[in-house]
């Protein structure tokens, strides 16, 4: 067909208008299919944050060129956030890693030379040399110890965005590799209290519930959560049915008022940390007005209480460590009545002087969870993870969820949302933290590490028994050089982590150290290390991520990497065959596996007969498509579906039961399943009979994590921050996300679009406090902290209205560093950040 | 050339009565006005003979005239006419070759009516100098206004171009066309004799390129009887076109005017009171002595 | 003597050329800088049928107003010198007069030289301009009133604006019926406009460009995309199955969890029943 110039206009003008508006138009159809033609679409989570949307990946010419909704997601329904709308775009940003670079100085390594690109063989030759004399000290300074008592020089600090099988690896590699427990994700900024909580209450990680109650619930309250921004597509959710279902209402706890505020029927800003108090405040209405549901409570539920005054998870020679009197967290049992006595100083008045709500807020609040009629779906995310009462927090929640009964049913229960794409599937479900093993076991109890060295067919005693070094006392021991080898992979913890002036940046400089980053881009991180390594990432590889709501989704590698950058799988791996068994663990050892000898630890590791069973194959979708997998492609075998299909052993071989998922294939046909998954069912709520398959009938509801089959209460008091406003630091800085960037910025911030919207970090800040500093929106001012400072523009307006007393300042700016200024207090239980109180001043620059 | 301006034409209405000395001057406005009624026709009383404007019409719905220099600058500017225009354009083409190109000037174009009245005014009033053009700044003008359709992709001289803003504002009844008749009012009057239509407009420069070829010319057959009165050069509209014609007898130059500049108004004919000048076709060689391919005459 | 006569008016000559080159290239720069700002076209101003776009439509009109002439309605009108639109150029004030899309597009058949594109002979497929609710804080449907007049208006009935229907938080009970304009039916004809109740109008009829945004090319509208392929990009989902109570089902595609509507209050196992016990 020849087309005039005129035709060709006026085709194109059409065409575009009627793409946009998804409309085929009768004559112009060959236009508009020629432009989509030859684009291969295959699904795919969302790289981002925790909610697990699912997308179609459009694939031209080796290149990811567009994207969309999933329309046959169940969680986002073809819809996407502003972040998840630019995905086609964060593996293009200009900067790229390509190469693998190493500090040098003439030719050779030196911790204070510039980056220069190197070999991979280079790059791994230089640390395995330096991995290797890090593990010969480690293991002479663990002679003659008992394999729970020993430590370990080498450490990884990991992530809640690994796929599964990543972090799995990771976990393998470290904990059995290495025989170091040093190995934790940037889940614990995130997830760890959560965590905690979790098994403190029920014996088992993560939520009871599913994003179904986002639709059954009469009231949804936030506590700690800008879901408007931080999971927009739930919002979505939450607000479709806070529109449409009669005497819906929305209550909304934060420190100050975010996007979610303009929601909710109740929004109340409390003073920071009297959020202990505020629940224990409605734990004791609910009792005061015999509010709770005795029969649950008789059935179903242990009363505990916890040590007080614990701590703040700071260095020993901090004068609150000296100065605390209590430790840990080990329950005893009490009595109801007990309880009722501990909840009885929070009485109304005592709450609302303490936290500055509105008593009448705050009796709305409690009514509303006493009323036996509403269904209640409590939500929170970090403003309850990172407390330095984390655990606690999260555990006065579960009370008044127990003590009403409203829990583990379609609209009632808590739900701890995750941060991360993969904080559920990866960190916490594979154990990538210092304490765990995959599956909810953990290293300090026999029992698991032996079921673990049956799996990995490993001699007894080779996973080490003693908890390794959590994500804060790793920066902590690199600055103390009791950590020597360091791979941080998957995340920017340099900007992420709390206090980066006196503990990070000193740890990862320190000459006795040598740090390795994996990353895609020139993160701070990356700059703070002594090798870089380029790395693949989200559809460069096969890849599976479990959301919140405990669903697992997978992805097949749509596009190769550029240049030389590698996948966190091929660079784990790949790295484990540069160590003899013999150069890794102690003769004794070796001793009880003769016939390990000589091997290496890839060989021991991966090639042992169940990683590498599944043999090399075409990746191909029901239409026919071909998938490139170049780990497959490199190893010889289906590495991905061998560690997947290793780690299922894991919940289905032990003890542990409700942890199952299912065969590796299934996932790469379905739009993800929510565990446990039984005879090819989901689970949609667990421990409710009729929904969860371990509820036998008539139980009714089975806490089948804990021995007894009961839940704790387990009562706690306010105690206050680690660090308050003071005469000379007279704010309070909270540090949070923004909805247009996710975590570091490192991927959004390369987005063109995204950088425009929001391009750089600024202090929310009160007019008046402000005004009393000589400051006007707009202005340049200094954050100032015991630790540090940053500079940064002062806004008075805009999406986040503080109170009068505190600042408010997004941690996405790599250009705006407010982690050196911020504090590394963490809960003593969970080692989770408080991220969200520290005492700063601002002033004029 | 001392001439005393308003004595012009006093001599020709005496000889052949007023009558006669004005024929051609009458017949061109019947002819200018009476196109501009045509047009009128159809808005003012709903007879609907012609549509359109001069830059393209249709006629008893059959006959479709374009104006040749829109369609030159439309192709310039990327757009290739429908059928219809193209046509339309061939035909006015054909007529203006054979009648003289510049025709379109005294016989058709309304501007003609303002300047025309303009230089009466200019003549009563004895106004004299102004700016000074030269004759061929309209091709420059005619050449630019092509580069300016190529450079802009539109038809950018008609955003400005009087001519077709006075035709179009009086056949469809706009206020602006009495600003366009004031202006150029203005300028042919106090700023430059014959400055628009001698000068600078590039339509009647468009139109002097077909006249090369046209069979309709002024024939000054009578040049032995010029008495050097020089009121044919103070009427004309184009005065250097007469020169060959009347002076090159000794250069044995035909008397036949063969400038393409030359409008055919038969205003030399008119005010001839020795009647030199006829209307004639360009093959009559009766008196012609020889016909030199003549350059145009720099003022 | 003649040498230097000749010289001198050589020297003339020149500098007559260069002054005559140097104000026709300036009179060329103000016309090109006019002829750029001509093209915006102000945003009430909209074109007749089959104009696409407005540079490659300001190359082929000639300005003969024969469109204008055979305008049944008196919609369109040539500009003036003093309108802000390209001079003697056809266009309509929706407002003012809306175009009223006859059959045989009458406008078009006489434009000689195809400005007005000869191959538009369907008057719905027309685009002179797109509709947009250019005012929803004006627009009385979105309060909740029931207006609808440019939806009862609309020629292209119930393709060109539909209404939404949308809970109105406000009253809890009554629905808002939201008009909502589609660009894949719009002819922009204006009668909407025109016809809109409201002092100013709240629904404006603007040009393509200025009332059209534009989806980037690296995203698809997933249903959209599903719709126009007719299934599923991607391999359809599975058959998923549920852990479920008795009564429960579980609609994978849609609602979620349902409790199914039970025949009679009764279960299975008379023992559920007698062993409840009498409730009050």
């Amino acid at each position: 067909m020849k087309l005039t110039r005129r035709d060709f206009i006026k085709n194109n003008a059409i065409a575009a208008t009627a793409t946009a508006a998804g409309v085929t138009i009768p004559g112009i159809k060959e236009a508009v299919a020629q432009t989509d033609d030859n684009i291969r679409w295959d699904k795919a989570p969302c790289r981002f944050c925790g909610t697990g949307c699912s997308v179609l990946v459009g694939t031209r010419n080796g290149r990811v060129v567009a994207t969309q909704g999933d329309p046959d997601a169940p969680v986002n329904r073809g819809l996407n956030c502003i972040k998840g709308y630019f995905l086609s775009k964060i593996m293009y940003g200009k900067d790229r890693l390509t190469k693998p670079l190493l500090r040098k100085t003439n030719g050779k390594y030196d911790k204070e030379g510039d980056f220069e690109e190197v070999s991979w063989d280079e790059a791994f030759d230089i640390m395995a040399e330096k991995w290797k004399s890090a593990i010969k000290q480690g293991n002479e300074e663990n002679k003659g110890k008992p394999v729970d008592k020993i430590t370990s020089r080498v450490g990884m600090f990991g992530s809640g965005q690994w796929t599964v099988w990543e972090g799995y690896a990771a976990s393998k590699l470290y904990k059995a590799g290495f025989r170091s427990n040093n190995i934790d994700p940037n889940a614990r900024h995130c997830m760890a209290s959560a965590v905690g909580a979790f098994i403190r209450g029920f014996g088992s990680d993560e939520p009871m519930g599913c994003y179904d109650d986002l639709e059954h619930a009469d009231a949804f309250v936030l506590w700690g959560s800008n879901m408007a921004e931080m999971h927009p597509i739930l919002w979505t959710r939450i607000t479709d049915t806070r529109l449409t279902k009669p005497g819906c209402e929305v209550h909304v706890l934060s420190t100050f008022e975010h996007r979610s505020f303009e929601l909710a029927d109740n929004g109340m800003v409390f003073t920071p940390q009297t959020d202990l108090a505020i629940l224990n405040y409605i734990a004791n209405y609910i009792i005061q007005n015999k509010a709770y549901n005795q029969d649950f409570l008789d059935k179903h539920v242990n009363f505990t209480k916890t040590p007080t005054d614990i701590g703040y998870g700071l260095r020993p020679t901090h004068e609150l460590e000296k100065k605390k009197t209590g430790k840990g967290g080990k329950l005893s049992k009490i009595s109801f009545e007990e309880y009722a006595k501990s909840v009885e100083p929070y009485t109304l008045e005592h709450a609302a002087e303490i936290s500055g709500v509105p008593k009448e807020k705050l009796l709305r609040l409690a009514k509303l969870y006493a009323d036996p009629k509403k269904k209640i779906t409590s939500l929170w995310t970090m403003g309850f993870n990172q407390h330095t009462r984390g655990v606690w927090v999260n555990g006065l929640m579960y009370n008044v969820h127990l003590l009403t009964g409203k829990i583990s049913e379609p609209g009632n229960g808590p739900f701890s949302l995750t941060g991360q794409p993969s904080a559920c599937g990866t960190a916490r479900e594979v154990g990538t933290f210092a304490h765990r093993l995959p599956a909810d076991y953990v290293v300090a109890k026999k029992p698991h590490r032996d079921f673990a060295e049956k799996i990995w067919e490993l001699p007894e005693g080779t996973v080490p028994g003693k908890v390794g070094y959590h994500a804060v006392l790793q920066n902590r021991m690199l600055k103390d050089g009791k950590l020597n080898a360091y791979w941080v992979m998957c995340n920017n913890n340099m900007q992420a982590a709390a206090n980066m002036n006196e503990e990070g940046f000193p740890g990862y400089r320190n000459p006795d150290n040598f740090i390795v980053v994996s990353d895609p881009y020139p993160t701070i991180t990356a700059m703070a290390a002594d090798l870089i390594l380029p790395t693949a990432m989200w559809t460069e590889k096969e890849g599976a991520y479990g959301n919140a709501e405990r669903r697992t989704q997978f992805w097949r590698e749509q596009v190769s990497a550029p240049g030389e950058a590698k996948s966190d799988l091929w660079q784990l791996m790949e790295f484990s065959k540069r160590f003899k068994v013999e150069e890794a663990w102690p003769a004794d050892l070796v001793a009880k596996k003769p016939e390990y000898k000589g091997k290496t630890l890839y060989d021991i590791l991966f090639a042992n007969g169940q990683v590498n069973k599944f043999k090399k194959q075409t990746v191909t979708d029901d239409r026919g498509n071909k998938y490139n997998n170049h780990e497959m492609e490199h190893f010889g075998y289906y590495a991905q579906k061998g560690l997947f299909e290793e780690y299922r052993r894991f919940q289905l071989e032990g003890p542990k039961v409700g942890h199952e998922l299912a065969d590796f294939d299934t996932y790469h046909r379905v739009r993800g399943l929510r565990w446990p998954v039984v005879n090819g069912k989901e689970t949609l709520w667990r421990y409710r009979e009729g929904y969860d398959p371990y509820v036998k009938k008539g139980e009714d509801v089975k806490f089948y994590g804990k021995p007894d089959g009961r839940a704790n209460i387990i009562t706690a008091p306010y105690e206050p921050a680690a660090e308050s406003p003071d005469k000379e630091y007279d704010l309070w800085l909270s540090t949070g996300r923004v909805l247009e960037h996710w975590h570091s910025g490192s991927m959004t911030r390369r987005v063109p679009e995204l950088y425009r919207a929001v391009p750089d970090a600024v202090i929310y800040m009160h007019p008046n406090d402000a005004k009393k500093r000589g400051l006007r929106r707009g202005m340049s001012a200094k954050v100032v902290s015991r630790r540090g400072e940053v500079e940064a523009m002062v806004e008075t307006r805009g999406r986040n209205r503080v109170p009068e007393g505190l600042i408010f300042v997004p941690w996405f700016d790599a250009g705006r560093l407010i982690n050196k200024v911020t504090l590394d207090a963490t809960d003593p239980l969970s080692k989770e950040t408080d991220f969200k109180k520290c005492a700063v001043k601002v002033v004029k620059v | 050339m001392a001439l005393e301006t308003k004595k012009l034409g006093r001599d020709a209405i005496n000889s052949k009565g007023w009558l006669a000395a004005h024929k051609w001057l009458l017949l061109r406005r019947i002819s200018q006005l009476g196109i501009l009624a045509v047009f009128l026709l159809g808005p003012w009383f709903g007879i609907w003979i012609v549509k359109g404007n001069l830059m393209s019409s249709l006629t008893l719905d059959v006959l479709p005239l374009t104006d040749p220099y829109v369609l030159m600058q439309s192709l310039f500017a990327g757009h290739l006419m429908e059928m219809t225009a193209i046509t339309g354009a061939l035909i006015v083409l054909a007529f203006y070759m054979l009648v003289g190109g510049r025709v379109y000037c005294s016989w058709v174009c309304p501007v003609n009516l303002i300047t025309d009245a303009a230089n009466w005014l200019r003549n009563k009033l004895a106004i004299k100098g102004g700016t000074q053009l030269s004759r061929n700044t309209r091709y420059w003008v005619l050449a630019m206004s092509f580069v300016a359709a190529l450079a802009t992709g539109t038809i950018a001289w008609e955003l400005i171009n009087p001519v077709s803003i006075l035709q179009r504002a009086i056949i469809f009844g706009s206020v602006s066309a009495w600003m366009v008749v004031l202006a150029i009012f203005v300028f042919e009057a106090f700023v430059s004799q014959r400055g628009w239509c001698g000068h600078l407009c590039p339509v009647g420069a468009f139109y002097s390129l077909l006249a090369k070829f046209s069979l309709l010319r002024v024939n000054a057959y009578a040049r032995n009887k010029c008495d050097d009165c020089m009121e044919c050069f103070a009427i004309c509209p184009e005065p250097q076109v007469i020169t060959p014609a009347l002076r090159g007898e000794e250069k044995n130059i035909s008397s036949m005017i063969m400038s393409a500049n030359c409008t055919n108004c038969g205003r030399c004919i008119d005010i001839c009171s020795k009647d030199v000048f006829k209307f004639d076709h360009r093959f009559n060689k009766k008196i012609s002595i020889k016909v030199l391919h003549q350059r145009e005459v720099l003022p | 003597m003649s040498d230097k006569k000749s010289s001198q008016s050589r020297r003339k000559f020149l500098v007559s050329m260069a002054r005559t080159a140097g104000g026709v290239s300036l009179l060329g720069l103000g016309l090109g800088v006019y002829s750029r700002q001509s093209l915006s076209l102000p945003a009430q101003a909209i074109r007749p049928p089959g104009v696409a776009d407005e540079k490659e439509f300001l190359s082929a009109c000639v300005r003969c107003g024969l469109c204008v002439r055979d305008c049944p309605y008196d919609t369109l009108k040539l500009s003036g010198l003093m309108d802000d639109v390209a001079v003697g150029t056809p266009y309509f004030e929706a407002r003012k007069v809306p175009c009223e899309m006859c059959e045989d597009i009458p406008c078009v058949k006489a434009c000689p030289t195809g400005a007005l594109d000869p191959e538009l002979t369907r008057i719905d497929d027309s685009r002179m301009g797109l509709a947009v609710i250019a005012d929803q804080e004006s627009c009385i449907a979105f309060k909740g009133l029931r207006c609808e007049v440019c939806f009862n208006v609309c020629p292209v009935r119930g393709k060109a604006i539909t209404l939404d229907q949308q809970h109105n938080a406000r009253t809890g009970k009554h629905a808002l019926f939201i008009p909502v304009v589609h660009s894949d039916a719009c002819t922009g004809c204006g009668k909407c406009e025109h016809a809109c109740i409201l002092d100013e109008a709240a629904i404006k009829v603007f040009p393509h460009k200025l009332a059209k945004g534009e989806l980037g090319k690296h995203y698809r509208l997933g249903w959209k995309e599903k719709q126009k392929a007719g299934d599923s990009l991607v391999t359809p989902d599975e058959q998923h199955e549920y852990n479920l109570p008795e009564g429960m089902r579980y609609d994978y595609e849609g609602e979620g969890l349902i409790q199914q509507k039970q025949d009679t209050p009764f279960t299975d196992n008379p023992l559920d029943r007698l062993n409840k016990g009498i409730q009050h």
